[in-house]
């Protein structure tokens, strides 16, 4: 069985936010949430970064543990899904997850949280594949549909990596052997940085 | 002049080039990758630093949180509150209801006032739904999705988050007003060691204590700390947008759930005495009057206060509280 996971390639990503931008679109993603971000680090200086960041579906993932009411479950491909029927949106898998992924749209009188939302690896939900309710909770299921999360298929740069760990991984390992150095050769900088004679 | 122009373009191209050699000279003495290519900055350094939290991208401190919330808080506030409910069974057992000795004299003495009891049992009702509540969000996972399923539970526990959210903030109400009224007979004396020396406890009648003895007193003290401290940092969880953060929330939330396991657990004695524990306890807070045996038995020096202004003219004295 696959184990679905996101790469994001730090030497490739130029921030253009088209991963942003085609998550909601394809997702329906409600007003004022988006699912997927891009943090850019140093930023108009030398050695600037940018990386793409949404839920990694991480394994013993730390929401699933905190949930209270226990909507959140991993699936069979090692993605991690949550029930909007059972979320109480009270906010502990924020408190829990280390990348910031759960998102809460704002719902009744004090704008208080409503149900959380998050990246799904374009796997929808519970609900039947491919079926209305699911799209409306959760987006589109591209994964029933024998396709990758749109974020990473249409990536320009092919910064963004999704699909079986095996595979990613293989992309990765490939492209840092081409690059040969760079931020691909770990340790270069600490090794050279301060020695004078070459 | 065509010559001239074009040996001082063959100068420029002659220094543009010296001087890129130079650079990377420089580049390649400092240990720098050539071509100044990304490689020149140390990118494993600026990764380590993301790892360990730097720029909010990946913060740990959740995992903290997980294992202290699921772990020892949730292990060992269980057993504090199971203990609690097992101390009470085994005292009951033990030593059976405490009666007053000499039975009813039916002359009654005013313990509690109206807004005593009005603040009582405001801020009793209000902690215990606020504890049911809480405690079905910290353990209802364990306890109740394995008896109605996930479904079932779900509403139960939206319904207890919306109502903890909602009550929480006229729950500091109470315990405002609860230090304002109780305070000034809570304040220790002397003669509380007495208490505490000769065993107020377990051989009550020759242990002295005024209107509250030294348990009561501890009682009190431990509700209004532990009521400020849920107050506090419940209202940064139920209004998390003034607080400075992630961080910030989940330390609160452990205190939350660390004082209120504690109280709930000292709470959990507290109602047994009121109620089955100690005889004629619970009219004192319904009706606000025991019995004259009763005060003398269990507050002698508090009793015999009262009795004196009773007993001559009321007017002069004011009414104790």
């Amino acid at each position: 069985m696959a184990r679905m996971k996101f790469l994001c390639d730090a030497e490739r990503c130029i921030e253009c936010n088209g991963c942003v931008t085609a998550c909601k679109n394809e997702n329906e993603v409600p007003w004022g949430i988006n699912r997927r971000r891009v943090v850019t680090l140093n930023d108009g200086k030398p050695g600037e970064r940018s990386i793409s960041v949404a839920c990694m579906h991480c394994s013993d993932a730390p929401c699933i543990a905190v949930c209270p009411v226990d909507c959140i479950y991993d699936t069979e491909d090692g993605v991690v899904l949550h029930s909007k029927d059972l979320c109480i949106g009270c906010g502990y898998c924020f408190f829990a997850c280390p990348f910031g992924a759960p998102q809460y749209p704002q719902a009744g009188a004090f704008a208080t949280r409503g149900k959380m939302d998050k990246c799904t690896f374009c796997g929808g939900g519970p609900e039947a594949d491919g079926s209305a309710a699911e799209f409306e909770k959760y987006g589109r299921n591209r994964l029933a549909e024998g396709k990758l999360p749109i974020c990473a298929e249409m990536c320009a740069t092919k910064a963004l990596l999704a699909g079986d760990g095996n595979e990613v991984s293989n992309i990765y390992r490939e492209r840092t052997t081409y690059r040969g150095f760079g931020s691909g050769a770990w340790g270069w900088g600490t090794a050279y940085q301060m020695k004078s004679k070459s | 002049m065509r010559c001239l122009l074009k040996h001082f373009g063959i100068v420029l191209l002659a220094v543009f080039v010296l001087s890129m050699a130079a650079d990377v000279a420089v580049a390649q003495q400092q240990g720098m990758v050539p071509g100044q290519s990304a490689g020149a900055v140390n990118d494993s350094e600026l990764w380590r630093s993301i790892r360990n939290g730097a720029e909010g991208l990946i913060q740990s401190e959740g995992d903290n949180w997980r294992a202290l919330r699921n772990g020892p808080v949730s292990t060992w506030g269980g057993y504090l509150m199971g203990l609690m409910v097992f101390a009470c069974i085994a005292f009951f057992l033990a030593r059976g209801r405490v009666r007053v000795e000499h039975g009813m004299s039916g002359r009654m003495v005013s313990r509690f006032s109206m807004t005593e009891r009005v603040v009582h049992w405001y801020v009793a009702v209000l902690f215990v739904l606020l504890a049911l509540t809480g405690l079905t969000l910290l353990f209802g996972k364990y306890v109740f999705i394995p008896v109605f399923g996930k479904a079932a539970f779900a509403v139960l526990a939206d319904l207890s988050k919306q109502s903890h959210n909602l009550l929480g903030p006229l729950f500091i109400l109470g315990v405002i007003a609860m230090f304002i009224v109780y305070v000034k007979e809570n304040m220790p004396r002397a003669i509380d060691m007495d208490w505490i020396t000769k065993g107020g406890i377990l051989f009550r009648g020759d242990v002295p204590s005024w209107k509250y003895n030294v348990a009561e007193k501890i009682w009190f003290w431990l509700a209004i700390i532990a009521g400020v401290a849920l107050s506090f940092t419940g209202v940064f969880m139920d209004f998390p947008f003034i607080s400075s953060g992630t961080e910030q929330l989940q330390l609160f939330s452990i205190i939350h759930a660390i004082g209120a396991v504690i109280v709930i657990a000292a709470a959990i004695g507290h109602i047994y005495i009121g109620t089955i524990g100690v005889e004629g306890a619970f009219d004192g807070m319904v009706t606000g009057e025991v019995d004259e045996n009763w005060a003398k038995e269990h507050h002698s020096l508090w009793a015999e206060e009262e009795a004196t202004p009773a007993a001559s003219e009321g007017g002069a004295v004011e009414p104790a509280e």
